[in-house]
């Protein structure tokens, strides 16, 4: 009896909640039209974005899909046969010239889109990206690490393969994190194909570990775990903001550096929407919005120097040739592996 | 021989005798053909549409074997299948010999806390795996307090990789165990004791083999999941390759699904392995619950249950050292420069706007699969243990049941996006709804929920199935009247099981989340990523609280459960 009674009760208990599920399965109709825009853009940024841009155009609803780049970059490529995505504003260019190799991207030239630097726009015309801001390498440098160790500050690449800095430097792996490949990249433009390998042999020496997050290092750099992580200059200053003994170093011989940008995925059904979107990244307000965390944006003059920022960053930007670097990526990653990547012990 | 009871004679004299189906058989068929198309279309052909990429080129022509040629000539590739093994065989061991004596401390002695305890052992499972590797590194870094103990090593590696394993791993394995130790018959421990046996010997020859089958399964279990996991490595593992970074270095670093397929595929052969060792070591299990077992009490005894209680209270301190940590590590003002404690870390507007829309999401999402992923996954490991006839199938479905297990999450959401973005997949409408990652959550946690069940299923003598059905009862009805009941702390331990790890799972459900189904475990990986640590512990912990009351409810559902459907366990 007792048997009887308990399941009559899971009986009514799972009526109730199978009718619950569907109730909540079902999908709730919307008002303004929807955008689903992809990006790699720092959560807090990505509400002030929209809401940017929704001054200017109410009607039209941004539905954000966020993760970190090489996520957002699989994630597109493994829908290629069905694109969800209307637009992707906020993912590096590399990403995006990625997605136009594979025909995932939809020319078109924003209104306003010749008053950008040249450099930040694709030179197909139409162009298939725009970019808006630059991301650019640098090393973080925790001064009260690098003082208990006797430590003295790095000022150029070259600096960091010295024998003192042994086991003291962190780097991300650039067949992990496309901030690794941008550094091994742009040594490769600046030193030279053999220079390259040199400096990196050199480099690898001193590599206590390497990490597959490009923002990894500068974080770690920032709590004390290594005094020298091989980040990115966003990172740094944001960490430095929030109270880390940092200081942000531009080697002097220049960074590599690559940039968030904006495209339109080939194929969407909203495309009168995302051209108003894309119209709308291309502004000189949305660059002042850019502004707020990047040092250097696409729309010449409005850059106002960032908090935290080194000084002279805009000057050490290499001359980054973004063909060479796609081209060779794979050859470059597969000797970078060889290397330094076959031994599975730390050194 | 059972085929004979359900057969019906046909009359005409002239016509051969040939068995036919009863209607009970018809519908036992049908229902484990409704298992297999689920489980076919949940992983079978997900899979199929992800791994077949192995034998491809990027522009998707068939290639043959080119690709495994590439990769057995990198070493940096291949090399990390041996890292595997090697990290997976030692915390494998660490984890089993930990879990059981933890289990037997918790099911055969009396020792006191035994709540606490069971409770305590549920905490890995609690917060994403993630936050075991920031507690790592708070504890054992470059800046960690007990930094001391490793002796010079560094935790960045094997070290760290170990130990953080068996800390998440600890409560799955658990839990098969537990499930293996608390289903005994009393009477086999009286003759022992009436025959004068001594204890040890009875451990030998009563317990140790009466849960042997749950130990090998739990010691597939532990390897498996340790084999196939990239959260711990990729937080803690410095430049120590195993096969799981592997991938994610492939699929998200490099956008390579062929070379991200051929891994998958090395990845799989230890699920094949475990898969026909379990098979071998079942055909000898022999029920344990027989229609007349009598439910077996501990007595006490001083000197076993200290000892007992002081390993448990070792591990507790050890489970709850590492959350600690994390809470402490959340609560002080710049790790580790400014260690003043603050409650700023817990200003929740830091959060991005999907915070408390991705929490609500989690739970939503975390009773959907509870739900659904119970039935399903109960039902059919009972027709997989006590069905009858389909002998083939029925070992087919257990196969199948034991995949996913080998099937790193982040391959399963790949391989969902290739299946079921498919405009042509009949179910594509479910892509990017709550639908698909309650059937990704389900999926993912299916092996270690169908091994739980079976063995609880196991352990119940065949003859409740043989005396319902020379009654002609339908299966059903002893399903729902019999099994059912019995097995309901089972039932009940897969559900929160289902529950807790569909909060806090990361790597299943990160390709397939839409903007509507934005997921906290997700928030918490993203503002760690963005170096929001606070935020990020801070909703690390409201999912822990969350499965706590979670874990509370159970216990209270549990306990009314026990009294209702278990006092014949009682004499």
């Amino acid at each position: 009896m007792k048997i009887k009674s308990f399941k009559s009760g899971m009986a009514r208990w799972a009526a109730g909640a199978t009718a619950g599920v569907f109730a909540a399965l079902t999908v709730s109709a919307a008002l303004a039209e929807d955008l689903t825009v992809y990006t790699a853009v720092e959560a807090e940024d990505l509400k002030k974005y929209a809401a940017k841009f929704n001054e200017s155009y109410p009607d039209i609803n941004i539905k954000w899909v966020r993760d970190s780049t090489g996520v957002v970059t699989a994630k597109l490529l493994a829908e290629k046969n069905n694109p969800q995505a209307d637009v992707v504003w906020g993912l590096a260019a590399t990403s995006l010239m990625l997605l136009k190799a594979e025909g995932m991207t939809e020319g078109y030239a924003p209104a306003g889109v010749d008053k950008l630097d040249k450099k930040f726009v694709d030179s197909a015309n139409p162009p298939h990206w725009t970019g808006m801001d630059a991301w650019i390498a640098s090393v973080c440098v925790n001064t009260v690490e690098a003082e208990a160790k006797g430590l003295p500050m790095p000022t150029s690449w070259k600096d960091l393969t010295k024998p003192v800095y042994a086991g003291h430097v962190v780097m991300p792996n650039p067949n992990s994190s496309g901030t690794g490949f941008l550094d091994v990249s742009s040594w490769l433009q600046m030193f030279g194909e053999g220079g390259g390998w040199d400096f990196m042999d050199g480099l690898h020496k001193n590599i206590a570990w390497y990490t597959h997050s490009g923002s990894k290092p500068c974080k770690q750099a920032a709590s004390g775990e290594t005094p020298i992580g091989i980040s990115f200059a966003f990172r740094g200053a944001k960490s430095k903001a929030k109270g880390a003994p940092l200081e942000i170093i531009i080697p002097s011989e220049g960074v590599g550096w690559d940039m968030e940008a904006t495209a339109i995925v080939k194929g969407t059904k909203k495309l009168a929407a995302a051209q108003k979107l894309v119209d709308f990244t291309v502004t000189m307000e949305a660059n002042e919005m850019y502004n707020k965390g990047y040092a250097v944006v696409a729309y010449p003059g409005v850059a106002k120097p960032v908090e935290h920022y080194p000084a002279g960053i805009l000057d050490a930007m290499i001359d980054n040739d973004f063909e060479y670097a796609a081209i060779n990526r794979k050859a470059i990653l597969a000797e970078w592996q060889k290397r330094y990547d076959s031994k599975s012990e730390a050194k | 021989m059972t085929d004979t009871v359900s057969t019906t004679i046909t009359t005409s004299p002239a016509a051969p005798i040939r068995p036919t189906l009863s209607r009970d058989d018809i519908i036992m068929r049908l229902s484990m053909g409704a298992i297999a198309i689920f489980l076919i279309f949940a992983i079978i052909l997900p899979l199929y549409t992800m791994l077949s990429k192995s034998f491809e080129n990027k522009a998707g022509d068939f290639i043959g074997l080119q690709n495994f040629a590439e990769y057995f000539s990198t070493p940096a590739l291949f090399l990390s299948i041996f890292n595997s093994l090697e990290i997976s065989i030692i915390a494998t061991f660490i984890v089993l010999i930990t879990a059981f004596i933890y289990g037997y401390a918790l099911t055969r002695s009396c020792i006191p806390l035994k709540r606490f305890f069971r409770l305590v052992s549920l905490v890995p499972l609690l917060t994403p795996s993630l936050l075991g590797g920031i507690s790592l590194v708070y504890w054992f870094g470059n800046q960690g307090v007990a930094k001391g103990l490793l002796m010079g090593e560094k935790i960045y590696g094997p070290i760290g990789i170990t130990i953080g394993s068996s800390y998440w791993v600890f409560p799955h394995v658990l839990m098969i165990v537990i499930t293996a130790l608390s289903i005994t018959d009393a009477r086999l421990y009286e003759a022992a004791e009436s025959l004068r046996t001594s204890k040890l010997k009875t451990f030998f020859t009563v317990t140790l083999p009466g849960c042997k089958y749950g130990l090998i399964s739990a010691g597939f279990v532990a390897f498996t999941l340790i084999f196939t996991d990239f959260g711990v490595p990729k937080v803690i593992g410095g430049n120590y390759n195993m096969l799981a970074t592997d991938i994610y270095k492939q699929v998200i670093g490099q956008q390579n699904f062929q070379m991200g397929a051929v891994v998958s595929v090395v990845l799989l052969i230890p699920a094949i392995i475990a898969f026909t060792v379990d098979r071998i070591v079942q055909r000898k299990q022999v029920a344990l619950l027989s229609a007349r077992a009598v439910p077996y009490t501990p007595k006490s005894d001083m000197m076993r249950d200290t000892v007992l209680f002081l390993f448990c209270l070792i591990v507790a301190i050890i489970i709850l050292g590492m959350v600690g940590m994390a809470q402490y590590a959340a609560l002080v003002k710049f790790w580790p420069y400014n260690l003043t404690l603050t409650l700023d870390n817990y200003n929740f507007d830091v959060m991005d706007g999907g915070g408390w829309d991705a929490y609500y999401n989690s739970i939503r999402m975390g009773l959907y699969t509870a739900f659904f992923g119970t039935i399903v996954i109960f039902f059919g490991a009972y027709l997989v243990e006590k069905g009858r006839g389909f002998g083939a199938g029925r070992t087919a479905l257990h196969m199948i049941a034991i995949i996913p297990l080998a099937v790193p999450g982040m391959v399963l959401g790949l391989a969902y996006i290739f299946f079921f973005n498919n405009p042509a997949n009949p179910f594509n409408f479910i892509y990017g709804t709550m639908a698909i990652l309650v059937l990704a959550s389900v999926t993912h946690f299916y092996t270690v929920s169908h091994l739980t069940a079976v063995t609880a299923l196991k352990q119940m003598d065949p003859e409740f199935e043989s005396v319902s059905q020379s009654l002609k009862t339908p299966f059903y009805k002893t399903f729902s009247r019999v099994t059912v009941p019995v097995c309901m702390p089972a039932i009940f331990d897969v559900s929160i099981y289902l529950f807790m790890n569909a909060m806090t799972t990361v790597s299943a459900v990160v390709f397939i989340y839409a903007s509507d189904t934005t997921l906290a475990s997700i928030a918490v990986l993203n503002m760690d990523d963005a170096g929001d640590i606070a935020p990020a512990a801070a909703m690390a912990l409201m999912i822990a609280y969350t499965c706590l009351a979670a874990r509370g409810i159970h216990a209270v559902i549990t306990w009314q459960l026990h009294k209702k459907t278990q006092a014949w366990r009682a004499r």
